[in-house]
Order: C-alpha cells, then structure tokens, then sequence
C-alpha cells in the first residue's frame, strides 16, 4: 500500500530517535519475513479460532432495523473476541511475531484498557514479561480493565505527564523503549505511529473485513451499503475497510468523538471537525489537534479509546482521496445510542463502539430495507460499567458503590 | 562550515569544550537570560536552547517537566527565536536551537531556517528527525550554513555512523547510553570502545551527552571526545539552588 516507504500519500513515515534505528531494521526485517510466509497467517488464523472466537459473527439487528424503518443493520461483532474487543487480533499477531524475533518483555500503550488486558492476557499466554503504560486520567476512569492487567501479571504504570491519557501513554511507552529495546517489543495498539507500525496493524485487523466481507454476502445475499466504525487511532476501522476498499460502492464512514460538540473545542475530532492540522509527533506525520505552534492540544471525549490528539495516516489518505468519509458523534449522542441498543438488540456496545452506532442510526432511515449497512462493533460495554453508571446516575449503582465504599474503610 | 571553524578555534586553547542546555521559558525567560549570563561568564563554549513541544520523546523526567512547565507558562515559540536573538547579540559563543521537528514543519521549515539564520543560530539538533526523513532539512542546513547536528547512539552500526557523519555538520552528538536525557550513565570500557568507533566514523568534533553532572565524568570523557555536554544537571541546578549556582558549578567542571 505505501508508496514512499511507510508513506500513505504525503502521510506515515518514521520519525524515530536514531536509538532505535537498528531496532526498526530488525522489525521491519522480521515483519517482512512474516509477511511473505503463508504459514505464518496460517498459524495467526488458527490461534485465532482456538484461543479467541474467530470468526467473530455477523449479527442482523433486527428490532433497530425495524425501528429505524430503512436499511438492514448488520454489527460486526468483535466484543466477542477474546478480552472483548478487536485489540486482541492485533496483540495475538504481534505476539507471534514477537516470538518469532526471540524477544522475551512486551510493553504497550492503552487508553481505555482494552489494548493493555489484551497484551497482558497475550504476555501471560506467551510467557513474556509485560508493562503497560496508562494515562493517569484514564487509570481513574477505566479502574476494572487496570485490575485484570494486574491479576494477568502486567505492571501497570500510571502516565502523570502531559495530558495524561493515551498520547503520553504513548510516549512513555518509547521512553522504556529506547531504554530496553534489546529484550522488548513495543506492541503498538493502533494503525498510527512510525511505520511499520500502521502496516502491520492493520495487516493482523484486516481479518475483521475479510470475514465481513463473505458473511454479509452469505447472509444477505450482497455487499452493504454502508459501513460504519469508530476511529480512535483508527485500526478497527481500518480492520473492516480493508474488506471493502475495492468496491467502490461501498461507502466507508469513520466515526470520531465530537464530545461536548465540535463548535466547544472539547472533542477528539480530527478529520470530521477543521481544528487539526498536518503536523510529525509519536514517530509519523498526520493530522494533529494541535496550536499553531504545534504544541499538541488537550482532547476530550467520554471514550478513552477515542480520546487521541492523532489519527491513521492510512486513514488521512483515505479521507483525502474521498474514500472514507468521517462524521463526529458527541457525548450525548453516544449514550443515547448505547441505550437504545442494549434495550432493543440486547447487545452492549462499548463506548468507543457506540460512536459507530450513533451515526449508522442517523442514517439508517436515508436506505431501503433491501439495502444493508454494517456496524463494527469493536468491543463490548461491560468495561465502561463506572462510566456509563455514572453518565446515566444510575440510583441504584450509586447506593451500592456508597454501600462497598462504607464497608471497605470500615475493613481499615 | 561557521559552527565546524568556531569550534575549531575554540579547540585551539582547551583540551575539552562544554555544551549546556537550557528549556526556553523555564522557569522563565529572565532565569534563562541569567543563567546564560553566567554560562558565558564562566567559560561555556556553546549553548544548545530547547525550544519547549508538549511531546518531548527522546527527553526524561527532569527536561519533560521544563518542557510542561514553560508551556504552560505560555511559552511561544515566536519568543524563543525573540530570546535566542538577544542571547546571540549579548555574547558571543555559539548558540543552537534544540527541538522537536513538529515545532519547525509547523512554522514552515523554509521560514524557521530563514529566521534562525538571520538572528545568527549555528546548528540544530532535532532528535526525531534522521536523515532519511530530512532531506530537505539538510538542503536547508547547507543553504543557511546551520550545522544539522545528527546523533550516534551506542546502538548504531558502524555502517550507520558512516552514513550519519555524510550528512552532519558541526559536531556528532554521541549520546552515551541507552534511554532518554537525564539518569546516570556510567563511563566504562564500553564507553570507551563506543567512543573510539564513532571516532572512527566521523570526521567531525565529538560531543558526548546524557548523564554528565560532574568533574569525573568531564574527565573521563576529556582526551576522547572535544566536547562535553550538562543537559539535565543544569535544570536540576537551577530548581534546586537557583540560577546564581550555574557560575561556580560550570567554574568546577574542568
Ligand atoms: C473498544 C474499542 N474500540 C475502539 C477503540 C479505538 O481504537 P481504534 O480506532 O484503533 O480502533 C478502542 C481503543 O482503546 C477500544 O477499546
């Protein structure tokens, strides 16, 4: 896909400290072996099937389709997946390939937690020492996924610097890096970073389309309409994409946090808002939220996952081509969809995934029902439980925290 | 060439030059100018100014937290090149600007190295930016005569030395160890085989940096590389014991 080496358009690159330059020889090297050796995807397909629940299923929401009265509402469902969100196709990729370079400590960068309970859940079933770096604001909101890291054997380091979310996990992470990249793997959570970082992720994601692709045909007869998912850094997205890319009837929309709303200046929209601009930090050359001096700005959204100051190169060029259009869905919008979909399909999106949702139920209504749209459900909602109790000030939920909170100081 | 000939003329009377670094803004512009001010006073060579970026990647705890705390004092990158002009006006070492590469593509790299020239800047060190990725910075650098000072680092082949001394200027910056700026290194036959091979790679003046807070570690770097550079030890200076320690601390290194 790049043309310039790891550049997507004028976009990607590899802007890394000259450290690591020998440690990014022996990746791209040991990523280009994988690459061209069959067995290699072989074996990923088949600890997929085992350890994780590939394929994942392809489920018609038939209550909202109804409901919204147009095309028929199809969700990719990655919350299936081992540890409960697509995460884990990278991290179980990227582990094998781990084993393969001989390394034996994996650390990696998480927002919402789902990227950090996958690599530690793959570092405890590969037997690999494993570091997660979290930003502090977002150890405080996504508390249960920094518990199972733990109890997988992680460390969990909280990230006090900077806007302490998944930015500055982000550059924590390259810090241990370049420190320790004899022992260690940097396992890169998304499709955004120095290259081959965007390249091997979305290699090991693009078995979402790929499955995607011939479900939709085997249960509906044709390719959809539409399809619809988050974009945090962008590798869900680009997972169920790459299945569409080359046909071109096939409209692809990215979904990014707008937050309090696009026009406040608290939102995490890059390409669907007009704040960002091209900009080189975190080792690649994207559209940043950023001042015009370049200084990185604070972003916000009630999804840590989508919560970022960058986005895909893949994805800009995408966009710059017109062959991915990007909308924005705000706070508000989002758990309002959440809602509706756990009452009506039984199903419980993630916050970042409910984003998707919010925009596919925006549009639904615009197609025919023999039309089909696709959602990419990347990961379930059960993490999200403090958040979206609390969004929703559930009495109920409250009286109990209130209640466990009264009987641990009384353990004291 | 300016940089590489200024440097030369310094090495004609000292055995061993000293680099330091300050954090532009931090803890504010006046500290800067008077810790500055007695750099020069008591013999610093040259002065690497690290314009502040809220994603310091290569940098530790100490440089990260200047960084943070200039921007949030509101430091602009327009006051930087504003105090970096001053500086080069008052005295009359060299100075280099240190930064990020997103801080120069954001103000046009064209504008930023036409600027920089005309206030009389002699390098940059952009340590996310390799050569494979700055082919038109390096036009650039030849086009102003700013010297692109490129980094060796103990991991690099030697093949990859070769390569990095063709397109730098100035002098090689060798960082010392693994890591980012700011914990200790120690300074052990490792070292010193390092040392020799980058000696043998370049053809410019060697610079060694990350972890040199002392007299010892001047000395054991004096004889093998021409200059030796305090980065997070002055920061660490001045927050504890004021900008007033920075004479008698820079007077005890050699
Ligand atoms: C469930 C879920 N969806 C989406 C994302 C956003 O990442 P990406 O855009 O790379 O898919 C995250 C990131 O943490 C996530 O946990």
């Amino acid at each position: 896909m790049p043309n310039k080496i790891g550049y997507y358009g004028e976009w990607g690159g590899a802007f890394i400290p000259e450290v690591l330059h020998e440690t990014f020889r022996e990746f791209n090297q040991a990523f280009g072996a994988v690459r061209h050796d069959p067995t290699f995807w072989a074996e990923y397909c088949d600890l997929m099937s085992t350890y994780s629940c590939r394929p994942t299923p392809l489920t018609h929401a038939e209550n909202m389709s109804k409901k919204l009265g147009g095309a028929q509402i199809f969700i990719k469902r990655e919350d299936l997946n081992h540890t409960g969100a697509h995460k884990a196709n990278n991290v179980m990729g990227q582990g094998l390939l781990v084993r393969r370079m001989g390394k034996k400590r994996v650390i990696a960068e998480t927002g919402a937690g789902q990227h950090g309970v996958a690599t530690a859940t793959m570092a405890a079933k590969f037997g690999f020492a494993c570091t997660i770096y979290m930003g502090e604001e977002d150890v405080n909101r996504q508390r249960p996924n920094v518990f199972w890291m733990e109890k997988l054997g992680a460390e969990v380091v909280p990230v006090t610097s900077g806007s302490k979310t998944l930015k500055d996990a982000i550059n924590a992470a390259f810090r241990d890096w370049v420190t320790n990249m004899d022992s260690t793997h940097y396992v890169m959570g998304t499709v955004c970073g120095p290259h081959p970082f965007p390249e091997l992720v979305a290699w090991f994601q693009s078995i979402i389309g790929i499955e995607a692709r011939k479900q939709i045909v085997t249960q509906f007869g044709k390719a959809p309409s539409r399809v619809y998912a988050c974009v945090g850094g962008g590798s869900n997205a680009m997972g169920i994409f790459q299945g569409f890319l080359d046909q071109p009837a096939v409209e692809l929309v990215g979904v990014e946090a707008g937050g309090d709303g696009l026009t406040t200046g608290r939102h995490a929209a890059r390409l669907a808002a007009t704040d960002a601009s091209a900009g080189v930090a975190q080792g690649y050359k994207t559209m940043f939220l950023q001042d015009s001096d370049g200084q990185m700005q604070d972003t916000h959204s009630v999804a840590a996952g989508l919560d970022y100051v960058g986005v895909s190169p893949i994805l800009v060029d995408l966009w710059q081509q017109g062959r991915v259009r990007f909308e924005a869905a705000t706070d508000r919008e989002v758990m309002a969809a959440l809602d509706e979909t756990v009452k009506n399909e039984g199903i419980i999106p993630a916050l970042e995934s409910s984003h998707a949702f919010v925009q596919a139920y925006k549009e639904a209504g615009q197609l025919k029902p023999d039309e089909a749209i696709i959602i990419n459900m990347s990961g379930r909602g059960d993490k999200d439980i403090f958040t979206i109790a609390n969004a929703f000030q559930d009495p109920s939920w409250k009286r109990f925290i209130i209640e466990k909170g009264k009987e641990y100081a009384a353990q004291k | 060439m300016r940089l590489k000939n200024n440097l030369a003329e310094a090495l004609r009377h000292k055995d061993i030059l000293l680099m330091t670094h300050i954090v532009l803004g931090y803890p504010s512009f006046e500290a800067n100018r008077e810790v500055v001010a007695q750099m020069v006073e008591s013999g610093v060579d040259l002065i690497e100014m690290q314009i502040p970026f809220s994603e310091p990647m290569a940098d530790g705890p100490v440089i990260i937290k200047a960084n943070q705390d200039s921007l949030a004092r509101g430091t602009k990158v327009r006051q930087c090149l504003e105090f970096a002009a001053e500086m080069i006006a008052t005295h009359a070492i060299p100075f280099l600007f240190m930064t990020y590469y997103n801080i120069l593509f954001k103000y046009g790299e064209e504008e930023f190295f036409a600027d920089a020239a005309a206030i009389g800047i002699q390098g940059f060190i952009i340590p996310d930016l390799p050569p494979e990725e700055g082919g038109a910075f390096l036009e650039r650098a030849k086009k102003y005569d700013i010297a692109p000072i490129l980094i060796f680092a103990p991991t690099s082949t030697d093949e990859r030395m070769r390569v990095l001394a063709a397109a730098a200027d100035g002098f090689i910056y060798c960082v010392a160890r693994r890591g980012v700026t700011g914990s200790q290194t120690s300074f052990d036959e490792a070292f010193y085989q390092y040392i020799a091979r980058c000696r043998e790679c370049a053809g410019l003046p060697l610079a060694v940096g990350f972890g040199i807070c002392d007299r010892q570690d001047v000395d054991a770097i004096r004889g093998r590389a021409e200059i030796a550079v305090i980065g997070s030890e002055m920061i660490r200076l001045v927050d504890e014991k004021g900008a007033s320690a920075v004479g008698p601390f820079i007077s005890g290194l050699r």
